[in-house]
């Protein structure tokens, strides 16, 4: 149904979850990879406003933000649908993929960034939020039920972009006992084949943040320290 | 059945006033609860206790929270009138995008211009308007954001409107100088039913602000 492509990087959670969603509606694209360090002239034509990734072009129809773009692909290919048809629990997935975004993955951030003096409210700050997302996989195969949905997604490379933040941050954030249902879930996602293929791997992220010089630029960061 | 509508607010709240537009512009009868912020009620914080945060539109008892996801919940509910969001996948791209860059780009960056002062005070202004001079190049010649017709971006961004003088007043800037489309853009919205009984007087808006700015000690 035309020509897809997608702009994106390889180590970025935000791209990884278009690249699944396209793979799971059986939908061909070519990939474009992009160097966000050295940002390329179809970036900036295809996203001005924001200049980032992902970005969807489909039919030379460019689509920014990974949410915008989830929810594009679920109403323009309907085989395999990502989220419900219920009114209620569309916004409830939507709502909690904004969580993900918004508190997870920033006070993930900040818990690895934060001074010494900082670091044990930023951590368990951090976790507050894991724990929402705990709660929320309690009993189910996945968070969109028996098959994989738009939060799956969403929440997908959290996992190991919360074991390179450990390792970065020297801090610790997850743990089997504290938070067993995103563990469990965790551990079965990631084998998946299709999520396997495209998924940012912990060691990539460190070795990226390490030989690109950003981990000195992040404070607080135990490999800074040790280099 | 008879639909139970309650929508948890604050009269000065854009966010609050962008659900109210949705229901008034689909004719939905509802019951309004006023919250004050500052005290918070244990209804509140029991239907969103994630955030603690107005809007809450509570539908037959269940709660729905975040004022974007809220209207879409409206629109998908009462698909039968009105619609708020165009048809096509497209264009209901594009609509969410330029939704999710007024809440990206324009509230943050607005609170900055009535909460600080000096040079934080001017950076902020400078990122005001040029987050309106990129919605006005998006607007274009249209009347609205959705084309021909008022949708759900224009519904996203009004709100905003009945907070310009407070922004200009503790600015000491003019928007309709830097952004006189946008301007007249607003103007042509408040001549719909749903937008003018909504939107507060601007007058009143920035009495609350004087208050707000003394109770954040921005004085």
């Amino acid at each position: 149904m035309g020509e897809v492509k997608v702009i994106g990087a390889s180590l970025s959670s935000f791209c990884c979850r278009i690249e699944w969603a396209l793979k799971l509606k059986g939908v061909e694209y070519e990939y474009i990879k992009e160097d966000l360090r050295n940002k390329s002239p179809i970036l900036l034509q295809y996203n001005p406003v924001h200049k980032k990734i992902p970005v969807l072009v489909h039919n030379g129809k460019p689509v920014a933000e990974s949410l915008v773009i989830l929810e594009y692909i679920d109403e323009t290919w309907q085989e395999n649908p990502l989220l419900p048809k219920d009114p209620l629990e569309k916004s409830t997935a939507r709502f909690w993929a904004r969580f993900v975004d918004e508190k997870c993955i920033v006070s993930a951030w900040d818990a690895c960034r934060a001074e010494e003096h900082e670091k044990e409210r930023a951590v368990e700050s951090a976790q507050e939020s894991l724990g929402m997302i705990d709660k929320l996989i309690e009993g189910k195969k996945f968070f969109g039920g028996e098959t994989i949905g738009f939060l799956d997604l969403v929440v997908g490379s959290l996992p190991n972009w919360l074991k390179f933040l450990e390792e970065l941050g020297g801090i610790k954030l997850v743990d089997a006992e504290k938070f067993p249902s995103f563990h469990e879930w965790s551990k079965k996602f990631v084998e998946i084949p299709i999520i396997k293929e495209k998924i940012p791997m912990p060691d990539d992220l460190i070795n990226y943040f390490t030989t690109s010089g950003l981990a000195k630029t992040i404070r607080g960061s135990a490999l800074a320290n040790n280099k | 059945m008879a639909d139970e509508v309650v929508l948890v607010d604050t009269w000065v709240s854009m966010f609050g006033m962008r659900v109210r537009i949705a229901l008034a512009e689909k004719g939905i009868k509802y019951e309004y609860k006023e919250e004050d912020l500052c005290n918070k009620s244990k209804l509140l914080l029991k239907i969103n206790p994630i955030y603690k945060k107005i809007p809450v539109l509570i539908h037959n008892g269940k709660p729905v929270c975040e004022s974007l996801i809220i209207v879409q919940y409206i629109d998908e509910v009462w698909n039968d009138r009105s619609p708020l969001m165009p048809s096509d996948p497209y264009p209901r791209a594009c609509a969410r995008f330029w939704a999710d860059f007024v809440d990206k780009r324009v509230y943050d960056v607005a609170k900055k211009v009535w909460t600080t002062k000096g040079e934080e005070q001017e950076a902020a202004k400078k990122e005001f308007i040029e987050a309106f001079q990129i919605l006005e190049r998006q607007l274009g010649d249209h009347p609205y954001f959705g084309g021909e017709r008022f949708g759900f971006v224009d519904l996203s961004l009004i709100p905003f409107y009945s907070w310009f003088y407070a922004y200009e007043t503790f600015g000491n800037f003019s928007i309709e100088a830097e952004c006189p489309k946008i301007i007249a853009w607003a103007k042509r919205c408040l001549q719909k039913d749903s937008v003018a009984s909504t939107l507060p007087d601007e007058k009143k808006v920035y009495e609350c602000v004087v208050q707000m700015r003394k109770r954040f000690g921005v004085e």
